[in-house]
């Protein structure tokens, strides 16, 4: 199999740091905050190498975009087992209004630069939730989707794609060059071993401008202002089941 | 002009190491950030939350030690060549401190298999020797052990009563070993025996022996007061008999194979206690925020930020000798007082920091609820195992006073 990956990781707040709005509600604080990589591209990158590890793709390429910082994320990637990075260098006030459409376009760009077969992604990131970037890219790249997989299989030149959807779980058939994100129980992304860490100084990292693909960064979106969600407020003790009912009719429940 | 090129490029080479020796301290270069944060996942993840259990089921932890030995993390300094990791001392430090943070039994069980089994064969067997008994203890499949306590002698190593004869090609080994960590679950031990009786410490030789082996049984499990998921017992030897080609080292050269691994040995231990002593500090400034007593959480009142600048300051300041002493070692240079100062500092301030780690606790320190209690208990051992705080302090100071010889 001839097939190069290409997988996205990016960089966010650790999940297990308590989220501080900025004072200016302009954002939250990221200065001296613990990073790393989104867990649904930790998921993305372990099933890139697990298809390597069993011949069916030849190379896995990490990409990233933003700030000096990042070059960290790809090379937890490298360590997992991806091959090379790619940094796609953002930073100031770009970075800070980078989103699924501006991402989705440099990821296309590179997809045909690198001669790319198959984009995994995570589902979404932690830290927007927007879950649009592995669509956009698809529909950017016209190829087909199969996004929120649980399980990929590889058969002759299609993929079969088990998706995690509300109703229980869809099968779908789609043809390579293909976009896949990656959803939760895809697989158990593995921990990096000392001589895997050792190895990842060694593979090489690109640098890339946006400019250098032809991507225009600027964002079409204003972030107005980030607020803390509302304080939880206590509830109310009732004795009977009818006061109950009466409590939900006066608060217009039911 | 190649003269001064040269002349240019070596002042620069020396330069830039002094640098990369200083800078370590201020901040670790990017592959022992990645190491630390990888073993630090691994022990929040996978040991953290079984510690207590393994703790009070005196557990080996069979299937942890295995995923730790496909990290490579269970034989850190072997070259990649005999199945290791290939790393140095230091990133060896960060991973066994972040184990122990977890887990200070795991921390052990790692320590001893890398400084006190791999370790000696390392530096004093033959290649046939390291093939045949280091690379199938890398994959966490095996663990080994190190025999020199005695009933009779834990500190006065020199007074090793186990005894060695030649009988025609083979090593008949009589007596019994005390204190053996890991040895209920270990595949093979470095054992230390006198050959010769008249030569006193001179006269003691270090062995390999596979574990199980006929004339080699295994004493009772000891019930002990922490580090309960590692096994602890005597071996007893009863001719038991193992091939010429099992001496390690040459003949009378066990006690400077032991001093020597030791020494080394001391800056795994230093690591463990080094994360005992975190995860106690973890524990304590965590309540501190939580805990609110006279209107406000504890972390407010002058009493408690006292202690746990205290604990903070006593666990950074021996990580710091701790990384000094690995770095000298990576460095080749001499690093036996650093080695003694740092196992002293750091395990005296493990029993620091989670005696006062109880007592920020209060109630909630003494019951097993919380892993306070545990952290004090595993805390305790650290002070005694691979040289007592009082054989540290006789190191430093013979190395004191020689530097200062008139």
């Amino acid at each position: 199999m001839s097939a190069r990956v290409l997988v996205g990781v990016k960089r966010v707040i650790d999940y297990a740091v308590k989220i501080r709005v900025k004072p200016d509600r302009t954002g939250v604080v990221t200065d001296g905050v613990k990073h790393s990589m989104n867990p649904f591209c930790e998921i993305a990158v372990e099933e890139a190498v697990k298809l390597k590890e069993k011949k069916l793709v030849k190379e896995v390429v990490a990409v990233s975009c933003g700030p000096q910082q990042v070059q960290e994320t790809i090379r937890t990637a490298l360590a997992m087992g991806a091959d090379r990075g790619i940094h796609v260098e953002v930073s100031g006030k770009d970075y800070e209004t980078l989103g699924p459409l501006q991402v989705s376009k440099i990821l296309a760009a590179l997809a045909k630069k690198e001669q790319a077969d198959l984009i995994i992604l995570g589902k979404q990131a932690i830290d927007d939730d927007c879950n649009q970037t592995g669509q956009m890219t698809a529909a950017l790249l016209d190829w087909p989707q199969g996004t929120f997989a649980s399980e990929l299989t590889f058969e002759a030149d299609k993929l079969k794609v088990v998706r995690e959807i509300d109703g229980g779980l869809e099968t779908i058939m789609i043809k390579l060059p293909a976009v896949v994100t990656a959803d939760l129980r895809l697989n158990t992304p593995r921990y990096a071993t000392l001589p895997n860490i050792m190895k990842a100084k060694k593979k090489k990292i690109a640098n890339v401008k946006p400019a250098d693909l032809g991507v225009d960064v600027s964002s079409r979106l204003e972030v107005l202002k980030v607020d803390e969600p509302p304080q939880r407020q206590a509830g109310v003790k009732v004795e009977t089941v009818e006061d109950l009912v009466g409590k939900l009719k006066e608060a217009g429940r039911i | 002009m190649a003269a001064l090129f040269k002349a240019r490029r070596a002042l620069g080479m020396v330069v830039g190491h002094g640098v990369r020796c200083l800078s370590q301290l201020a901040e670790l270069p990017e592959l022992h950030q990645m190491m630390r944060q990888t073993c630090r996942d691994y022990a929040q993840k996978e040991l953290a939350p079984i510690a207590a259990q393994l703790d009070k089921d005196h557990k080996f932890p069979a299937k942890q030690v295995k995923e730790l030995g496909a990290m490579g993390v269970m034989a850190v300094e072997v070259p990649e060549s005999l199945g290791g990791a290939g790393m140095d001392y230091l990133a060896y430090c960060l991973a066994v401190e972040e184990l122990s943070r977890g887990c200070a039994s795991t921390g052990v069980i790692v320590s001893v298999n890398n400084s006190l089994y791999l370790g000696p064969i390392l530096k004093f067997g033959t290649e046939e020797q390291k093939k045949q008994w280091i690379t199938p203890f890398t994959t966490g499949d095996k663990v080994g052990c190190f025999a020199l306590s005695e009933p009779g002698n834990g500190s006065d190593a020199g007074a090793a009563s186990t005894l060695a004869q030649q009988e025609g090609d083979e090593w008949v080994l009589n007596g019994t070993k005390a204190w053996i960590t890991n040895c209920w679950d270990a595949s093979a031990t470095v054992v230390f025996a006198t050959t010769d009786k008249s030569l006193k410490h001179k006269g003691i030789s270090a062995f390999l022996v596979p574990m199980p082996h006929p004339g080699l049984s295994l004493g009772k499990k000891e019930d002990k007061l922490g580090i309960r998921a590692s096994s602890t017992a005597n071996i007893i030897l009863e001719d038991c008999r193992i091939p010429l080609g099992n001496m390690l080292g040459e003949r009378g050269m066990g006690f400077k194979i032991a001093m020597q691994t030791l020494d080394s040995g001391r800056l795994g231990i230093a690591a463990q206690a080094l994360g005992i002593a975190q995860a106690a500090l973890d524990c304590a400034a965590d309540y501190a925020h939580k805990r609110t007593a006279f209107g406000a959480p504890i972390g407010k009142l002058q009493a408690i930020q006292f202690k746990l600048a205290d604990m903070a300051l006593a666990t950074e300041s021996a990580r710091l000798l701790t990384w000094r002493a690995a770095m000298l070692r990576d460095a080749k240079k001499p690093f036996t007082k650093e080695a003694a100062m740092a196992k002293l500092a750091a395990s005296e301030a493990a029993t620091f920091v989670s005696h006062q780690a109880i007592q920020v606790l209060g109630g909630m320190g003494y019951v097993t609820d919380m892993p306070a209690e545990r952290h004090y208990r595993d805390a305790r051992i650290t002070e005694i195992y691979e040289g007592t705080s009082e054989i540290q302090r006789l190191v430093i100071a013979n190395n004191i006073l020689k530097e200062y010889q008139q």
